[in-house]
C-alpha cells in the first residue's frame, strides 16, 4: 500500500504544482456551458415577417390585429407589408425577412362563407429553428381565428392539459449535467492519458519499474490519481455550473453526497476507459489525436446536448455502452429532478461497474517490463 | 530450502565472490538479435564497465540485468538471485540510473528521493536519515526544497545518482550517467562515484561512451560490439594486447619514398603509415626510443622534421582495435570529421 501510495502523492503533488492542468480542463465545459447555455434553448424574438395581404377584407384585418397583437406582448416576429408575393419570397430566399404570410384574395369571403379559406406561410427552412418557430406561432394564430364566435351546445373539442413535473428548466441547465461529466473527462484524458503517455515517453516510468511495486500497485495507484484529479474537477464544474445556471440544489446535503457518489462513480468508469485505451500506447500524440475523437464519440450520443430518444439506432447502440450517458442522466437527475437515490442507483451500479471491469481487462495489459 | 543454500545454489556456476553473473545471456526482438550469448562475473566490490557505441546492446544488456526487459535466453544472477525468476528480490539489491534523466521536474530534490524511498518501502525512520546523508554525499543539501527544473544538468544527474541509492542497495546499475554533462560536471560526478562506493561498499556497473571515464573509474571493462562481448579485463590489460604501445606521428619537410622503408627498420617499429605532405604514423613498442633513432636518422639523413608527436596507448585505441571503429563515429561523422585511426589497429 504504501508503494501504491507513494504513486499517488507523486502524481497529486504534480497535479498541484500545475494549476494550469486543472484550468485547462475545465476551459472547454465552461465555455460550452456558457456559449451553448446561451445560443440554445431560447425563444425566437423579433424575427422579421412579411405580410402580403391581396383581401384587404375584415377577416384579413383580424390577422393584421393578431400580428400586430404578438409584436407587442411575445414579440415573436414584427411584420412589413410587402405588395406582391414574388418580392416577399426573393426576400425569404436572401434572408431580408425570415417569413412570409400570404393572406389570398377573397380570404374574407372565403371565410365567411365558410369556403375552405387559407393564408399561407412561406418559411426559409434550412433554418428549422426559426421556421419551426414561425410555423407553430402561425398555427396557434390560426387556432385562435377558427375559434367559433358562439360556443356550440355541445363542445366537442378534447384540450390537452400539460402537467410540468419542474419548473421551466432553461437550457443551461439542461446542460450542466453534461458539462460536469465533460470536465471529468477532460481531467481523465489531459490529466491521466496524456501525462501518463508523456511519462512513459520520458522515461519516468523506467524508474518506477526498477523499484520493487507491483503491477497491480502501479496500476491501481495510477488510476487512483487519475480518480482523485477527475473528481475534483467535476466538483469544481458542479459548483461553478450551478452557480452560473442558478441552480441552488447542490448545497443541500443529501443532494451533495449523492453528486458526489455520481462524480466518483463516473471519474472510476472514465478513468477505466482511458488506463484500458492508453495502456499499450507509446507515442505521446496517440492520446492527443484521441482526444478529439472520443470526446464527439462519447459526449454526443450521451443526451447531453440533446435526448437520446431522438437518435438513430445505431446512435442508440453507442449511447448504451457509453459510460458518459450514464453520468449525464444521474446528473441531470441530481441537478434538475431531485429524484433521490432511487433514480441515480442503475446509474451508481454501471458506472462503477464499468469502471472496475475496464480495469480488471486492463491490469493485465499492463507491461510490468519495458 | 533456506534461502541461504538457494542463492549458493543460483551462484553455483559462477565464480566466489561473483555478484553479478551473466551466462550466454540472449536478447531477441523478433529475428534481430540484440544481445548474442554475452558472458562475464562481476565481483563483490568492483567498478566494472560496458563499452560499446550506440546500438551496440550495452542498454539492452543492463536492461535484462535489472528487470526492465524479459531474458530471452540464458542466465543472469544479480546479488544471489535469478534475474527471471526472482525479478523482485533483484530489484530490491540494486539501484538504477537509467539513461534518460527521469527524476519528476515539477517536484523538489527531497520529494523526488522521498517518493522513491517510499516505493522501496524504506522505514519512515530510516528514509529521513538516508536522505540527509545522500544529499550530503551528493552535495545537494542546500537544494533540497528546489524544484527539479530549477537544477542543472549536473545537479540533475547528482540527485538521480542519491535516488537511486535511497534505499541502500548493493550493487548500482548506472547507464551513460555523464552523457550530456560538461567536463567539469563529469569529473565532479566520477570522484562522487568513487567516494559512495568506498563509503556504501558497493558494486558499480557502469555503461559509458567516454573511454577516459571507463580508464579512471572501471576495475575492468568489458567492450561489447553487434551484441557480443568483444574483450574483457582490466583498462591496464586491455591496452596491453593492442599491438605497439604508442604511436609516433612525424611529418617531414620533404616527402621522400623511401622514408616508408627506413621507419619500417627502426627498432620497436610494428607499422608504418605513409600521409599526404610527408607525415608517417609509426606504431611502436618503444615509443621513446623509437622516437629518439628516428630524430638522429634524420639527423644523419639531412631531413628537415616539421612535426613530431609521440601517443601512449588508450583505451580508444583498444576499442579500434576489438571493433575495427571508433566508439562514437556516429556523431563524429555526423559533424563531418572522422578520427583517422592508426595504422595496424585491425585485429
Amino acid at each position: 500500500m504504501t508503494r501504491m501510495f507513494a504513486i499517488v502523492e507523486r502524481e497529486m503533488r504534480k497535479f498541484f504544482r500545475s494549476p494550469a492542468l486543472m484550468m485547462v480542463s475545465m476551459m472547454l465545459p465552461l465555455v460550452q456551458l456558457v456559449v451553448l447555455g446561451n445560443a440554445f434553448g431560447g425563444k425566437i424574438r423579433n424575427a422579421k415577417i412579411g405580410v402580403v395581404d391581396y383581401d384587404h377584407g375584415s377577416q384579413a384585418l383580424k390577422i393584421h390585429e393578431a400580428f400586430q397583437s404578438i409584436a407587442v406582448n411575445i414579440r415573436t416576429f414584427t411584420t412589413v407589408d410587402y405588395d406582391n408575393e414574388q418580392q416577399a419570397r426573393e426576400d425569404v430566399r436572401t434572408g431580408k425577412i425570415d417569413g412570409a404570410v400570404i393572406i389570398p384574395s377573397q380570404y374574407s369571403r372565403r371565410v365567411l362563407a365558410d369556403d375552405s379559406p387559407a393564408i399561407g406561410l412561406v418559411v426559409d427552412n434550412t433554418d428549422q429553428t426559426m421556421s419551426g418557430a414561425l410555423e407553430q406561432e402561425m398555427q396557434s394564430l390560426v387556432d385562435a381565428l377558427n375559434a367559433p364566435q358562439i360556443q356550440p351546445l355541445v363542445v366537442q373539442s378534447i384540450a390537452l392539459k400539460i402537467v410540468e413535473l419542474y419548473p421551466y428548466v432553461e437550457y443551461m441547465k439542461y446542460l450542466l449535467s453534461g458539462s460536469v461529466a465533460l470536465a471529468m473527462y477532460v481531467a481523465v484524458m489531459i490529466g491521466g492519458g496524456m501525462l501518463y503517455i508523456d511519462d512513459k515517453a520520458r522515461g519516468i516510468h523506467e524508474g518506477f519499474l526498477v523499484t520493487p511495486i507491483t503491477r497491480l500497485e502501479l496500476v491501481l495507484g495510477l488510476n487512483l490519481a487519475g480518480t482523485i484529479k477527475a473528481v475534483l474537477s467535476g466538483i469544481t464544474l458542479a459548483l461553478i455550473g450551478s452557480l452560473a445556471a442558478g441552480l441552488g440544489v447542490i448545497f443541500h446535503p443529501m443532494i451533495a453526497l449523492q453528486l458526489f457518489a455520481l462524480i466518483v462513480a463516473t471519474s472510476v468508469a472514465f478513468n477505466g476507459m482511458m488506463f484500458l485505451m492508453m495502456v499499450r500506447v507509446e507515442d505521446p500524440l496517440v492520446p492527443r489525436a484521441m482526444f478529439g475523437v472520443l470526446n464527439t464519440l462519447l459526449f454526443f450520443p450521451s443526451g447531453a446536448i440533446s435526448p437520446i430518444s431522438g437518435f438513430p439506432k445505431w446512435l442508440k447502440a453507442i449511447a448504451i455502452c457509453d459510460p458518459f450517458t450514464y453520468a449525464v442522466h444521474g446528473l441531470k437527475a441530481i441537478f434538475l429532478k431531485d429524484g433521490g437515490w432511487v433514480a441515480i442507483r442503475f446509474d451508481l451500479a454501471f458506472l462503477f461497474g464499468f469502471g472496475i471491469v475496464t480495469l480488471l481487462v486492463a491490469t493485465p495489459l499492463f507491461k510490468r517490463t519495458l | 530450502m533456506t534461502a541461504a543454500l538457494k542463492d549458493q545454489a543460483e551462484t553455483a556456476a559462477f565464480p566466489p565472490g561473483t555478484i553479478i553473473g551473466v551466462d550466454n545471456i540472449v536478447k531477441r526482438y523478433g529475428d534481430f538479435e540484440a544481445v548474442k550469448g554475452v558472458s562475464f562475473n562481476v565481483g563483490d566490490g568492483e567498478i566494472f564497465g560496458l563499452l560499446g557505441p550506440n546500438g551496440a546492446g550495452k542498454s539492452t544488456l543492463i536492461r535484462m540485468l535489472t528487470t526492465l526487459i524479459p531474458v530471452t535466453a540464458g542466465r543472469a544472477v544479480v546479488a544471489g538471485h535469478d534475474v527471471s525468476k526472482e525479478s523482485d528480490a533483484v530489484r530490491r539489491a540494486i539501484g538504477v540510473i537509467p539513461q534518460a534523466m527521469t527524476s519528476d521536474i515539477d517536484l523538489t530534490v527531497e520529494e523526488n528521493l522521498t517518493i522513491y524511498a517510499k516505493l522501496y518501502e524504506v522505514p519512515k525512520a530510516h528514509r529521513e536519515k538516508n536522505i540527509a546523508e545522500l544529499l550530503e554525499a551528493v552535495d545537494l543539501t542546500k537544494w533540497r526544497k528546489a524544484q527539479t527544473k530549477t537544477l542543472s544538468g549536473g545537479m540533475r544527474r547528482r540527485l538521480e545518482i542519491a535516488r537511486g541509492l535511497v534505499h541502500g542497495p548493493q550493487i548500482f546499475f548506472l547507464d551513460e550517467p555523464t552523457t550530456g554533462l560538461d567536463p567539469v560536471s563529469r569529473v565532479a560526478v566520477w570522484e562522487m562515484l568513487n567516494r559512495l562506493k568506498e563509503r556504501r561498499k558497493l558494486t558499480i556497473l557502469i555503461t559509458t561512451h567516454y573511454m577516459d571515464e571507463a580508464d579512471r573509474l572501471c576495475d575492468r571493462i568489458a567492450i561489447v560490439d553487434h551484441g557480443k562481448l568483444v574483450a574483457l579485463d582490466t583498462p591496464l590489460a586491455l591496452k596491453a594486447t593492442v599491438p605497439g604501445s604508442s604511436v609516433v606521428e612525424v611529418q617531414f619537410e620533404r616527402e621522400d619514398a623511401e622514408w616508408q622503408s627506413k621507419l619500417e627498420q627502426l627498432p620497436g617499429v610494428t607499422s608504418v603509415e605513409s600521409h599526404a605532405n610527408g607525415l608517417y604514423r609509426v606504431l611502436s613498442a618503444n615509443g621513446s626510443q623509437t622516437t629518439t633513432q628516428l630524430v638522429e636518422l634524420a639527423a644523419r639523413e639531412g631531413q628537415v622534421i616539421k612535426g613530431l608527436s609521440v601517443q601512449n596507448t588508450t583505451l580508444d585505441d583498444v576499442f579500434v582495435y576489438y571493433t575495427g571503429r571508433q566508439l562514437r563515429d556516429e556523431q563524429v561523422k555526423a559533424h563531418g570529421f572522422v578520427m583517422p585511426q592508426r595504422p595496424g589497429m585491425q585485429p
